[in-house]
């Protein structure tokens, strides 16, 4: 039997991964899944490694790539650029070599990043506030643009109140810039030559675009969790016009995955399980704008890919609320069998093999757990297998079992 | 006043609560009442949170109205307040690696209103700390949290640390976190999992009762 091409592959994996994602019957159970700092372990890099040597970390993807062989693939994508995070001196993460040790995933420090009583002009003008406001204090190195009057007052003469740019501190934040530009070029740089790889080995790119939640754009990027959970109490009405807005740019985000061979739309809950928030609020204050978001990319023809993080037990019915075959649900914790019952056929389901199983585990126990699932489902399509958490470490055959047992017993008859 | 106070505080309406509470200072009344108030509506906050009334939103604004209102409270005090004979003593930290603290912050919270004395470490916490602060506090119980999955190997070294010097047997040791589950604390050698804060304090009441 001949090889197949590089491109029969592609087109194969692309069509089983679409034809998953619709809930219709593809080939076989796909297997993959956002592995994000596992592929460097893999490789024997650490990931300081990766962050800091892109070509490195290209060649680690390759390794991984060439030995899981995943249906489709995101690349060293998840090994932020830490020379960049320097220049632009991002002050709300920490990464390896920069607040945390060699080999550990890198982390955002949550905190106020707008006050309380900025909300109004968030509304009002959220470029302005990102631009003036947010982004000094969020990167040491963009301080000047705090200096410049918004851009919204550049209509006839107002243009002419641009002074400060010859001030020290914007002089300094352009020379930064630019700097900063440069490095993160040479990042994306790697970025598309390695899709470029995955092509000529005959695999899709994982993703078309990226995006955050209405209520996390609001919790994670601006008020903290602390302050937006509190908002819900303390200033509703506020919190509800901020939403509004956070709505429209959740759509703009995520529509740049529109008219992808595979339009995935990768977007992370962060703030909605019951750990946070009750129902009630739940359902005023995240479900509602989440769903406007969803539904305007999905009228795009984009496919949304949801990773509920830890367990959604309590919102599954909620969350159903969707048209059937238009988007993917990705479970972290969530009990498989519960999340089937409601949500089973009707949207796709992806994961959720415990990370814990994959570090301290036996192959036999992720077979068991593959199986388990798999049978549930009772040969009915709409499942993509991955691990439950993006996955940082783990154990070789552990893995290399949920991938081959996967496409064994997970093709359907 | 105090019964009016209690209410406004466990009602989350918080300028009542402050004006209710600078009214009673101004009228001279005893500042440890007032704590005591609130220590009560505190009380009644973590049974609303059991009984999924409550959620974080409600803890959180709890949890700065206790602060508010201590702040104006103190000064006006005399002498130390009495302590509150406490249940037990509880050790709590995010393991290394890890700066998540939301989750840790709500278990010592509902942990101090629930009669126990919390040390907290903070976040990023290495095993040798958890080691010397056991030796230092004497706890009865050990909380660890990670939301991480280098959490899972972190824990292990936690509690592996935490033998090697002796003290495993001195030590209830319980652990929590988004990702974590039963599985993780039998690979990391804790004593039990909490799903959640409610599930922390019935753990350390069951281990201290």
């Amino acid at each position: 039997m001949t090889e197949k091409s590089p491109e029969e592959l592609y087109n194969e994996r692309q069509a089983r991964v679409l034809a998953a994602a619709r809930c219709q019957q593809p080939d076989r159970i796909p297997v993959f899944g956002p592995f994000q700092k596992y592929p460097y372990q893999f490789g024997g890099i650490t990931f300081k490694q990766a962050m800091n040597d892109y070509a490195l970390a290209r060649e680690a993807c390759h390794k991984f790539l060439d030995y899981f062989q995943p249906d489709v693939d995101f690349g060293p994508i998840f090994a932020y650029p830490a020379k960049a995070m320097e220049t632009i001196g991002w002050k709300a993460f920490k990464w390896p070599g920069h607040g945390l040790s060699d080999d550990v995933m890198y982390q955002y420090i949550d905190g106020e990043y707008m006050t309380a009583d900025e909300y109004d002009e968030f509304v009002y003008d959220p470029s302005g506030f990102m631009f003036g406001k947010w982004a000094p204090r969020q990167f040491t190195a963009l301080q000047g643009f705090a200096q410049l009057p918004p851009w919204r007052r550049f209509m006839w003469t107002g243009w002419m109140n641009i002074g400060a740019i010859a001030g020290p501190e914007m002089q300094e934040t352009f020379s930064q810039l630019t700097k900063f530009a440069g490095e993160i070029n040479e990042w994306w740089g790697h970025q598309v030559q390695y899709w470029g790889e995955l092509k000529e080995k005959g695999y899709p790119l994982a993703f078309a675009a990226w995006d955050w939640p209405p209520f996390d754009i609001i919790g994670d990027t601006l008020r903290g969790t602390r302050n937006v959970l509190a908002d819900m109490r303390r200033r509703p009405s506020k919190l509800h016009d901020a939403l509004e807005v956070a709505t429209k740019i959740f759509i703009e985000y995520g529509s740049g995955a529109e008219g992808a061979p595979l339009p995935f739309t990768w977007t992370w809950v962060h703030k909605s399980t019951r750990e946070f928030m009750s129902d009630a609020q739940f359902k005023e204050f995240y479900w509602p704008y989440l769903r406007k978001g969803l539904m305007a990319l999905i009228d795009k023809g984009i496919i949304p890919v949801i990773y509920w993080e830890a367990d959604f037990e309590s919102r599954l019915e909620h969350i159903a609320d969707i048209p059937a075959g238009k988007i993917i649900y990705h479970l972290s914790n969530t009990n498989f069998e519960r999340a089937w019952d409601v949500l089973g056929g009707q949207v796709c389901l992806m994961g959720n093999v415990p990370n814990v199983m994959l570090l301290g585990g036996t192959p036999d126990d992720v077979k068991a757990y593959c199986k388990r699932i798999i049978d549930y489902t009772k040969g009915k399509p709409g499942l993509i297998m991955d691990a439950a958490v993006m996955l940082d470490e783990a154990k070789p055959e552990n893995l290399k079992a949920m991938f081959d047992f996967t496409r064994e017993y997970g093709v359907y008859r | 006043m105090k019964e009016k106070l209690v209410t406004a505080i466990a009602d989350m309406n918080e300028d009542e609560a402050f004006g209710l509470v600078q009214a009673m200072l101004d009228g001279g009344e005893d500042p440890q009442l007032i704590l005591n108030a609130a220590s009560e509506a505190m009380s009644i906050v973590g049974q609303r949170f059991d009984e999924k009334e409550y959620y974080l939103p409600e803890l959180i604004i709890a949890g700065e109205m206790m602060q508010t209102i201590g702040d104006l409270v103190k000064p006006k005090l005399r002498s130390e307040a009495a302590k509150s004979l406490k249940q037990g003593k509880v050790l709590i930290g995010t393991v290394a690696g890890d700066i998540h603290d939301i989750g840790k912050d709500v278990v010592s919270f509902m942990l101090d209103v629930n009669g126990f004395e919390v040390h907290d470490l903070g976040v990023d916490v290495p095993p040798e700390t958890f080691v010397t602060k056991i030796q230092e506090v004497s706890p009865d119980i050990v909380g660890m949290s990670g939301f991480l999955t280098l959490g899972f190997d972190q824990m292990k070294r936690t509690v592996d640390a935490i033998r090697e010097a002796g003290l495993r047997d001195q030590v209830k040791i319980m652990i929590g976190g988004a990702i974590m589950d039963e599985q993780a604390a039998e690979y990391a050698g804790a004593d039990a999992y909490g799903r959640d804060a409610a599930a922390a304090v019935k753990l350390a009441k069951g281990w201290t009762a």
